[in-house]
């Protein structure tokens, strides 16, 4: 199985006032290609920024990253940008779509950032969008749907440019029971697909829909296994 | 990738309507007065060339000197020195283009039941030559009406209007002080010299007319000055020099003594009007700049508000792929097009402002492409030059603070 993420003592600190906090305390994780796993841990345990430096949003203090074989402490910010754009696709808790565009336009986003031509973004958020059961609301806009929607319509944008990896930070922290299943079922059919996916949540229910859990806690990472031994 | 950016670019634009058009109204505003300051410093520096150009190119303007009589001094031309043989023999300098002496005075003239009362010049056919002056109907005075001192009249098209109405004057008679002029043609107007006189008021008779018949007791054989246009503008110093030379020869002027004549150059004179007219010019322009400035800093303010308020969409585009230069290029590129648009509408406020100062003002405006021109690449200079640093706060964000900022 080809790794897609591999982190090695992943430590890093945040600069307050009262000092430096660290907030990672050396974490070594692997992640192969086709996982299916779910991050929780309570607030404050460092999984939130452990998953922006597994996006590349943020960057360790030390250690060693490597996504997709890549050393990212190599890449500078542009570089940095290309891999996002081209491995991973991002699910947010808050959607974080554009307001003012079209879902069409904020599912071509991406694509936007690698040249694609427009004929081809438009058919191909379009895809994503029947892929996601939403096509009838291509030309819609964002505050006219509901926020399960909104949430395909994100999950639609991180994968229209094909990713090998989504990153989900509590894409169902918004959503209701019923519709938070919808969308879980919609990640392990993406997972099915062969698509590695991170995803964090504080709800038992959610990452059951995982096939492994990691579990943080105080910056160390406490459990690293399967999911329904950690319930037993 | 540049379409799409467009069309964000509008969406952004189009979301706070009121402040767009506000922060471009500053735009609108600097535009507008840069061009319309330009077109009024452009007019007055045109009505000025004009001026200059109707007096009549690398002109001299030769006086008679000053006398003293009794310890009490004259001022120039006072004293009758200069003849017309003196012009003769300056026309026959090598940097001399044409010479014409002058005898003027006032005299009443009649036609009809009209009457007016206006200046006289005897001179010789050259004059119309030096002054760049035209025949607009018939036919000037010739060499031989000079020889003869016939009486004949050339008239100004003022005089033609106070003397004649809407009459054709060519081959009437007019009386000019009680004796009959035939009047052989007409003047193309001319309008206001430099001091404000107008230049149509004027007739003109044969110089030897003028000093036997018109004005006879006053110059006997003498002129009240020449006219001499130099062949060139660099020929003017020489020609100059030449002159004096030649008039204190022809005068028996010693060594070390004054000249009995003195020579102004009248373009020199010109051309200090001229430079003053585009000192003020520029003035208005700079003047103008300022509030193109002020303009420019209102869309950096605002550009400064936007970037924080769309901090959260900076970070998710980052997230998706945004390079630095992505973003960098989508807020300078929403600067750039407030401020050519604002300059666009600016230019139309300007022109259209130039021409209402025209109608109600009666000031000459001149609107020139290359001010248009101008106008629109400084004002995309300034909407890159206060677009560029909001546009590099919000490409250097970081893509996690811009993610978490609330």
């Amino acid at each position: 199985m080809d790794q897609v993420i591999r982190a090695e003592g992943l430590f890093k600190e945040y600069e307050t006032d009262a000092g430096p906090v660290p907030v990672l305390k050396g974490i070594d994780l692997e992640i192969g290609q086709g996982e299916f796993v779910a991050v929780m841990g309570p607030s404050g345990s460092g999984k939130s920024t452990f998953m922006n430096i597994l996006g590349c949003l943020d960057m360790p203090t030390t250690g060693r990253y490597v996504l997709n074989g890549r050393d990212v402490a190599k890449l500078n910010p542009d570089l940095l940008a290309k891999l996002r754009n081209e491995v991973i696709g991002f699910v947010f808790q808050g959607f974080n779509l554009l307001p003012r565009a079209s879902l069409e336009d904020n599912v071509a986003l991406p694509l936007v950032y690698c040249n694609v031509r427009k004929s081809e973004r438009i058919s191909r958020a379009n895809d994503m969008l029947r892929k996601v059961g939403l096509e009838k609301f291509a030309k819609s806009f964002p505050n006219q749907i509901s926020g399960g929607q909104q949430q395909r319509v994100a999950i639609a944008r991180a994968l229209v440019n094909r990713p090998k990896l989504i990153l989900a930070d509590e894409p169902t922290g918004n959503l209701d029971t019923r519709t938070s299943n919808e969308i879980m079922h919609l990640f392990r059919a993406l997972n099915e697909e062969g698509i590695t996916i991170v995803l964090v949540t504080h709800e038992p229910d959610i990452a059951a829909y995982a096939k492994r859990l990691v579990k943080f806690m105080d910056g160390n990472l406490i459990y690293d296994g399967e999911v329904s031994e950690a319930h037993a | 990738m540049t379409g799409q950016m467009l069309v964000e670019a509008w969406r952004a634009m189009e979301a706070n309507r009121l402040r767009t058009f506000l922060t471009m109204l500053g735009m609108v505003i600097g535009v507008g007065a840069v061009v319309l300051m330009l077109a009024i410093g452009q007019g007055a520096q045109y009505s000025v060339e004009q001026s200059i150009a109707s007096m009549g190119s690398n002109l001299f303007i030769i006086l008679s000197g000053s006398s003293t009589s009794g310890g009490l001094r004259m001022g120039s031309g006072a004293t009758p020195t200069l003849t017309v043989a003196d012009a003769q023999a300056i026309s026959e300098l090598p940097e001399i283009s044409a010479v014409a002496p002058a005898v003027p005075g006032i005299a009443q003239v009649v036609y009809g039941s009209n009457n007016w009362s206006t200046s006289v010049y005897g001179t010789t056919p050259a004059f119309l030559a030096v002054r760049n002056w035209t025949i607009a109907r018939g036919v000037p005075f010739t060499d031989s009406d000079v020889r003869s001192a016939t009486r004949v009249a050339i008239l100004g098209q003022t005089v033609v209007e106070n003397l004649f109405g809407n009459d054709d004057p060519v081959n009437k008679t007019i009386r000019i002080n009680q004796s009959p002029y035939l009047v052989v043609g007409v003047l193309g107007a001319k309008g206001q010299s430099l001091d404000g006189r107008d230049q149509d008021d004027t007739i003109l008779i044969p110089v030897t007319t003028a000093q036997r018949k018109l004005f006879g007791t006053q110059f006997q054989g003498s002129v009240r000055f020449i006219m001499a246009q130099a062949s060139s503008a660099a020929a003017m110093p020489l020609a100059e020099k030449q002159m004096t030379a030649l008039l204190r020869q022809r005068h028996h002027i010693q060594a070390g003594r004054d000249d009995d004549f003195s020579i102004r150059n009248l373009t020199a004179l010109a051309n200090t009007a001229a430079q003053a007219t585009q000192a003020m010019s520029m003035m208005l322009g700079a003047i103008a700049s300022i509030s193109l400035l002020v303009g420019g800093i209102g869309i950096m303010n605002i550009m400064l508000v936007s970037v924080t308020e769309r901090t959260r969409e900076i970070g998710i585009r980052m997230a998706i792929g945004a390079r630095r230069r992505d973003i960098l290029m989508q807020f300078l590129l929403e600067a750039v097009i407030i401020s050519i648009a604002g300059c666009t509408i600016g230019v139309f406020f300007g022109v259209g402002g130039a021409y209402a100062v025209n109608r109600f003002a009666q000031l000459t405006v001149v609107v020139t492409g290359v001010s248009i021109l101008m106008a629109f690449m400084v004002a995309a200079g300034v909407g890159v030059f206060f677009g560029f640093y909001p546009a590099r706060k919000a490409a250097r964000l970081k893509p996690i603070d811009a993610l978490r900022y609330q």
